[in-house]
């Protein structure tokens, strides 16, 4: 099983819960907007603790509060691209690359930067800084930071939201290739119905909790 | 230019002033990261104790230093006994006075540009692998590093016009704590020395203008236009 995610959550005064399991290389989180997919995605990745529950992925056991496990994010190692892409503004391209790559246990690395510039066709873009990128750049920026980070699963927060259709295409293309060529479980929050169709192997929806 | 009495004051002031804002800056970035970042109970109380000597008269703060410092203070006592170490009548007291009252304008500074540090930053360092520890070193810090820098210029230009707290604390002794707000004072008691207090008022004029703008310049490049140091 790729994830088990049993998760009861309160985030400013918005409760859920929500429990799913999935064996697909690709799992996408869908439903209506704040209804907490982004913070699951965030409980998973260990930047939100849940008020109780369990969160396993690829057999490894990231929480459990019955058991009283709560890995820090940065022994999840969680390949997280986030929706603002949220890179370092005061380093260049190169050296938000390089951020994860240089913490990553050297026998855990898939990729080099290499590689992922040329997967990415980042190049042009190594000596920029983050403020002078496009969306679409900054997002496969963002890619190619977390996947140098050596993760060991992916979590991609609407990778293609605000992209023009082209550029949106070019980055479902990459999502396909990644899915299809790493080895990696992947969960994605999206909100198009044709993207989660046409990648994910398994769909979750969350719905609000009905008036009771 | 200057006459080698002349130099002697600003020397000894920008020693002071010196040596108070580096030995106070890791002190109020602490602080300020703790205000900035940390919810406990007791943090206004501690928001309040850093800005004491900024709402209390400078001579009040000086009288509180000779209490706690001096050489039968609680503090002080133990300092001469125990490592020989004497503030009170020497220039080092002079620049614990200077530090104690540019703490609050620092840590105001450095805590504004901690602040401004998106915190999502920090999130999505540690996803990459980064430690508390080396997230703060490789985000917070540099990103913050103009507050740091604005909150040293205007504790430097704090330091050296600061008056009430060292002639309490340190007095006023020629060559050892007479630095230029010192001098100044102690030249308009003597009857005929005009000239050497305007040629000292000018020389603190230039600079104390001099650190204000810099450090008016320095927030302004990483906070945009509409922000101010004061």
């Amino acid at each position: 099983m790729f994830f088990d995610v049993t998760i009861d959550m309160a985030v400013d005064d918005h409760r859920f819960a929500l429990e799913f399991t999935s064996d697909a290389k690709l799992t996408a989180l869908v439903g209506p907007s704040g209804v907490g997919k982004t913070s699951t995605l965030n409980a998973i990745a260990g930047l939100l603790r849940p008020q109780e529950g369990r969160i396993v992925v690829a057999g490894e056991v990231l929480f459990d509060s019955a058991a009283g496990v709560d890995l820090p994010p940065e022994q999840r190692r969680a390949g997280y691209v986030f929706q603002d892409a949220r890179l370092f503004p005061h380093k260049r391209v190169a050296g938000n690359l390089a951020y994860g790559e240089k913490l990553a246990p050297a026998d855990a690395r898939f990729i080099t930067q290499g590689e992922v510039v040329r997967l990415l066709e980042i190049g042009h873009l190594l000596d920029r800084l983050p403020a002078t990128l496009s969306g679409g750049e900054a997002r496969r920026v963002a890619i190619g930071r977390a996947l140098l980070a050596a993760p060991r699963f992916l979590l991609l927060d609407e990778p293609l939201a605000s992209l023009d259709e082209s550029r949106a295409e070019t980055l479902l293309t990459l999502i396909e290739r990644l899915r299809d060529e790493l080895d990696l479980p992947m969960l994605l929050v999206s909100h198009s119905s044709a993207e989660v169709e046409r990648l994910a192997g398994r769909v979750v929806t969350m719905t609000a909790p009905g008036p009771n | 230019m200057l006459s080698p009495a002349e130099w002697t004051i600003v020397a000894l002031s920008l020693k002071v002033s010196l040596v108070a804002v580096l030995v106070t800056m890791p002190i109020a970035y602490g602080l300020a990261w703790v205000i900035a970042r940390r919810r406990f109970p007791g943090r206004m109380l501690l928001d309040a104790l850093v800005h004491l000597p900024l709402v209390l008269p400078p001579v009040v703060t000086g009288w509180l230093l000779l209490i706690l410092l001096g050489r039968n203070g609680a503090i002080g006592g133990w300092l001469h006994e125990a490592l020989g170490v004497t503030l009170v009548f020497n220039w080092t007291g002079a620049a614990v006075a200077a530090g104690v009252m540019a703490l609050p304008l620092m840590v105001r500074a450095m805590r504004l540009s901690i602040e401004a540090v998106d915190r999502r930053l920090v999130g999505a360092a540690r996803t990459l692998g980064a430690t508390p520890l080396h997230a703060f070193l490789t985000i917070t810090l540099p990103l913050s590093l103009p507050g740091i820098a604005a909150g040293a210029m205007l504790g430097f230009a704090r330091s050296l016009g600061e008056f009430g707290a060292t002639i309490t604390f340190a007095a006023n002794i020629a060559g050892e704590t007479r630095t230029l707000p010192l001098a100044i004072y102690t030249g308009l008691q003597v009857p005929g020395s005009e000239s050497e207090v305007a040629r000292l008022a000018v020389i603190a004029i230039v600079l104390s203008l001099g650190a204000l703008l810099v450090s008016e310049w320095l927030v302004r490049r990483s906070q945009g236009t509409r922000a101010h140091v004061l």
